[in-house]
């Protein structure tokens, strides 16, 4: 291993500037001549637009310009769309309604943009956005998941008859039905799984410039893909061709899904500041981010499990309605199909999986990917059942899954949903979990918080998520509108240190560190003189970015396999240079060596020869630089096995969760330090989820969770320290042995936590978040 | 926030003739109730008076049984007093609870109380402890001072110049947190004085009041169990979101018996 190479716990490289304040931020970009832009936003959750009356607005002081929606069909720019397409059960694709950046007649949720105010500060925008004059006809509100396309519900778009986007059914209905007929026994669970606000610290913002000279336009934006952006908005905004846009997401402060989606807060930021001809900034500011973020989650299921006598599983039966929200945003339609029912397998060799998924249109904000997106649906889910399938068979929960677990001898394994996994040892993950969570100690330190008038539960959650998102081949089989694929480059400069271009993109996974220890580990070159670079289309070639733990998985494979590419051409420059043949030349720990000899030449000398060819190959380009474009053969499948211990208080309900462990199956890890930091906060976020996090709207469709008075974030004593481990096995796909680590957590915490309190209290279920009240209430019953 | 003219004076006096002269004036003390109010627009004084200059307001002394806490004294000071850990600890811990340290470097007792938000931790404390509340004017009991939701019997140009709060032989303070804001669902405050006890109850109902029902109870037995028999009223207490009525009186009960606890 190089020094600071795979494996090593190398301290971030990137924490230097964050730590110091001099992270650059959207926000931190003032440009000469920048005006600011603020929002009106609907008030109301559903309303026709009768009249919007700008003048007032438009003579208040400071005033640039004050645009409607008219504004922006007139200019022809194009409605923000979905980039994925479900097939309902009528044969036609799904229901999209036209979502335009701002209103034209119509608002379907508060928040939903109304029209934008330009002007010379953000308090002249905000004055003069009082007297914008909206003239609106309140309709009722729909804001209930479970009773969205019942029929009598107030419509919200005349092309999607009864609110419903798709019916999604998948699977073998009549052998599924079948085998229920014949089990042994059938368990089953209704539930919920919460609506949540994302919420990463930096909330969104655009900053937009226009140059007239060359017919460019510049958005810093707060994007997880710059690319995406600049595609979606050239492609089917119009808002300018690919070459004429250039998108930069610099520094961003925490993504967790919510930006990677093209808002219509960005495209008008880059329509304006060519129409007004001045720069334009915007920042959300926190009540905005609650309003109009997209949410995730927001699920609604019915599940069931037919098993034989030993408790084996023989079919599994879900339906399920999905919250989409008030109009699609640009993922919305993947999630709670292909990300969540060909993941209700999860770690058991389940033969027979029959899912039909509804998805239905709300007066709420969009719903679209969260950290995990539809895998920690279909985990929250399938870890509750077979609790409930553990409780009606007798069972351990322990030993009815491995009753029921893949074996290790059968991968690849095709799951009856799709996905074919192609390594996993669960078994091997469970039994760590389980020593590492003293499991057989469990009853004496129950026995022990009873003396002191506690209920202590014990929950596991085994779950298994696919990542390294994703083959484009399979992707567009499905209905994806792009491909999967990754990019890098990597350049070497004539004094030896080198600039790793990816078209991934960073917002706290600390890329730049590991992608250096990469380069640093293949290359030889020491990690001090290797720049990461990454989140500007006018520096990286393509890319497309970060989200479905995607970036060191098939971003990661790009940049080795451009660097396999740099060792390529280096051989023969050095053979030339050592006067050797270059099937004689080796590679090793940055230095090219003529096989047998000391003749040696490091590879510093060699960039430098190829940039200044004056004694070099024959026929072969100078400059040492190269590109490479990775497409994933198949998805990674991340698992393991999450155990929570919790202690409730009866006379309260205040849950404390006093152990946690995690054994998770990342194959190999090249960073430890940071993939137990991507666990930590993907098991907070999840126990944010089981405790704390419910987005609520009233029936008027206010949101009433809006700010964090209302809106729970987990914080650091929600949470113990944690015992983490890994159980690795080697994904024979992925070229570098990697799986993805980032949303592991998120996914794997809810369900363990739950059947924690649902151990301690002895009942079947508690809907999330497991609020103080609510496990009051449970605990009143309880028969712990 | 909306334009507004500011101010700062050096004396109570001079604050008074400030807001008289104002349209429509507001006190700033820290600012942690005040600016975010009129950074959402929510509020928009045409004055604001800042009382951060008036060295009157600030410190804190005991006099005998009497320990007498500035307005301008922020939460942070009245955790760190030696005087206040010396004379009525469960006030300092109190104080050290409240917010996160940036607000309880910012946030006053004056301040505090004069907003008397129905979650605030330290109305509990005036009431439980049968605090003064010493004004320009005059001065006001506990029981008095706390009128409504956000609603004080101070006047318009009325500035709190000092809270007085009696020693007591022993008293805690037991607060359920709102897990989002932190602020109290239901905090209580025991005080036990020779054979009276003395029971402030915060989030519970309108505004912090004093839980006669639970002392009645308590005077005879100053034991967790003497709770169990009172009835709290179901319909008089506050409910949303994060608790409703039935749970905040159930919780009004296990806080009292945990704070009766935390006295012996
Ligand atoms: C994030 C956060 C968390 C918080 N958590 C808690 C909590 O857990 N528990 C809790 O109790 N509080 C909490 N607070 C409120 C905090 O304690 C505030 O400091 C307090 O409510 C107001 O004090 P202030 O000095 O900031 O007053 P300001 O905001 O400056 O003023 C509040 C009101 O009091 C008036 N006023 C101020 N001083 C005087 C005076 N001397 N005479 C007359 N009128 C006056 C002002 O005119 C204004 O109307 C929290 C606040 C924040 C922002």
């Amino acid at each position: 291993m190089a020094e600071n190479g795979v494996g090593a716990s190398v301290r971030r490289k990137e924490d230097h500037r964050f730590l110091t304040g001099k992270g650059s931020y959207t926000d931190d970009l003032n440009v000469v001549g920048q005006t600011h832009a603020y929002f009106v936003r609907s008030p109301h959750a559903h309303a026709t637009i009768n009249n919007i009356n700008t003048s007032a607005a438009l003579a208040a002081d400071g005033v640039v310009a004050v645009l409607t929606g008219d504004d922006l069909a007139a200019d022809g720019i194009g409605p923000l769309i979905c980039g994925v397409s479900v097939t309902s059960d009528d044969g036609e694709p799904h229901r999209a309604p036209v979502h335009s950046a701002l209103a034209q007649g119509k608002v379907n949720y508060v928040g939903d943009h109304v029209a934008v105010v330009i002007a010379e500060t953000l308090t002249e925008a905000k004055d003069a956005a009082e007297k914008v004059e909206v003239d609106y006809g309140i309709l009722p509100a729909v804001t209930d998941t479970a009773t969205a396309a019942d029929d009598g519900q107030e419509q919200i778009h005349e092309v999607a008859p009864n609110n419903q986007c798709f019916n999604w059914p998948f699977g073998d209905k009549a052998a599924v039905d079948a085998a229920f007929e014949s089990a042994h026994k059938v368990s089953s669970l209704d539930l919920v799984n919460n609506r949540m606000v994302t919420n990463p610290m930096e909330p969104r913002a655009a900053v937009g410039e226009y140059n007239s000279g060359t017919e460019e336009i510049t958005l810093h934006l707060t994007t997880q893909n710059p690319h995406v952006h600049r595609l979606v908005m050239s492609a089917f905004n119009q808002l300018a061709p690919e070459h004429k846009l250039r998108v930069v997401g610099p520094d961003v402060g925490g993504g967790f899904g919510v930006k990677i989606f093209v808002y219509s807060e960005e495209l008008v930021v880059g329509w304006a500041c060519r129409k007004v001809n001045r720069p334009v900034k915007w920042t959300s500011d926190r009540t905005e981010a609650f309003l109009a973020d997209a949410h995730g989650r927001d699920h609604v299921a019915h599940a069931e499990m037919a098993m034989d006598e030993n408790g084996t599983f023989v079919a599994m039966r879900v339906n399920t309605t999905a919250n989409l929200g008030a109009y699609l945003s640009t993922f919305a339609t993947m999630v709670p199909s292909y990300l969540y029912a060909f993941l209700l397998a999860g770690q058991y060799s389940t033969p027979l999986i029959y899912s039909e998924v509804k998805a239905v249109f709300t007066n709420t904000a969009p719903v679209d990917a969260a950290r995990g997106a539809g895998r920690p649906e279909a985990t929250f889910l399938l870890e509750r059942l077979v609790d409930v399938c553990a409780e009606d068979m007798g069972l351990d929960p322990a030993e009815i899954r491995r009753r029921n677990f893949i074996p290790v001898d059968a991968f690849p394994y095709q799951t009856p949903v799709v996905q074919c996994y192609d390594s996993g040892d669960y078994n091997a993950a469970l039994d760590k979990a389980l020593a590492l969570a003293d499991y057989e100690g469990f009853a004496g330190r129950a026995e022990e918080a009873k003396s002191r008038g506690k209920y202590r539960g014990i929950g596991i959650s085994s779950y298994v998520e696919a990542c390294g998102i994703a083959p484009s081949a399979a992707v567009g089989q499905l209905g994806a509108g792009v491909g999967l694929w990754e990019s890098a480059q990597v350049r070497f400069n004539p004094t030896g240190n080198v600039q790793v271009f990816t078209g991934t993109h960073s917002h706290g996974q600390g890329h730049e560190t590991t992608f250096a220890q990469l380069v640093t580990e293949q290359l030889g070159v020491p990690i001090e003189n290797i720049e990461v670079i990454h989140g500007d289309t006018s520096k990286t070639q393509f890319g497309m970015g970060t989200y479905g733990s995607r970036s060191l998985a098939v971003g990661g494979v790009a940049i080795a396999k451009a660097c396999e590419k740099l060792i390529e051409k280096g051989k023969k420059i050095a053979a030339h240079a050592l006067e050797a043949a270059v099937g004689d030349i080796e590679f090793s720990d940055g230095n090219f060596t003529v096989a047998g000899t000391d003749k040696t030449m490091n590879i510093a000398e060699v960039a430098f020869n190829a940039y200044v060819p004056h004694s070099y190959p024959e026929g072969l380009e100078p400059g040492f630089d190269e590109n490479a474009f990775f497409d994933p053969m198949n998805f990674s499948f991340p698992a393991g096995t999450h155990i929570c211990e919790v202690e409730v208080d009866p006379d309260t309900g205040v849950v404390e969760i006093v152990k946690y462990s995690a054994v998770d199956d990342f194959g190999k890890l090249i960073n430890p330090m940071i993939v137990e930091g991507q666990v930590h906060g993907g098991i907070v976020h999840g126990v944010g989820q089981a405790l704390l996090e419910g987005c609520q709207y009233d029936s008027d469709g206010q949101l009433i969770t809006a700010s964090y008075m209302d809106y729970a974030m987990p914080r650091a004593d929600n949470v113990p320290s944690f015992d983490v481990d890994y159980a690795p096995t080697n994904p024979p796909h992925n070229p570098l042995g990697v799986k993805g680590c980032g949303e592991a957590g998120a996914i794997g915490a809810p369900p363990a936590v739950i059947n924690a309190i649902s151990n301690a209290l002895g009942i079947k279920h508690i809907d999330m978040p497991a609020t103080p009240e609510n496990v009051w209430r449970a605990a009143q019953t309880a028969t712990s | 926030m909306y334009n507004f003219s500011y101010q700062k004076v050096s004396s109570v006096a001079d604050a008074v003739d400030a807001i008289k002269k104002a349209d429509d004036g507001k006190f700033v003390a820290g600012g942690q109730t005040m600016l975010p109010t009129m950074k959402h627009r929510l509020a928009s004084p045409s004055d604001v008076i800042d009382l951060g200059g008036i060295d009157e307001l600030k410190g804190i002394s005991v006099d005998g049984d009497t320990v007498t806490i500035g307005a301008m004294t922020t939460h942070a000071e009245v955790a760190a007093s030696s005087d206040v850990q010396g004379t009525i600890p469960a006030l300092a811990n109190l104080a050290g609870n409240i917010g996160d340290p940036a607000v309880r470097n910012r946030g006053t007792i004056g301040g505090s109380i004069a907003n008397n938000d129905p979650a605030a931790d330290y109305p509990a404390a005036v009431i439980g402890l049968g605090a003064t509340i010493k004004t320009n004017k005059r001065e006001i009991s506990g029981d008095e001072f706390f009128t409504g939701m956000f609603e004080t019997a101070l006047e318009d140009d009325e500035v709190i110049t000092a809270v007085l709060f009696p020693k007591a032989e022993a008293s805690a303070y037991m607060k359920f947190e709102n897990p989002a804001s932190r602020y109290a669902i239901v905090g209580v405050f025991v005080a036990k004085s020779g054979d009276i006890v003395k029971v402030g109850v915060t989030g519970a109902t309108a505004c912090a009041h004093r839980g006669l029902r639970l002392e009645k109870a308590l005077n005879g037995n100053f034991a967790a169990e003497a709770v169990d028999e009172v009835e709290i009223p179901v319909e008089k207490m506050n409910s949303d979101i994060h608790a409703s009525a039935e749970y905040r009186a159930h919780l009004v009960k296990v806080m009292t018996k945990r704070a009766v606890e935390a006295c012996s």
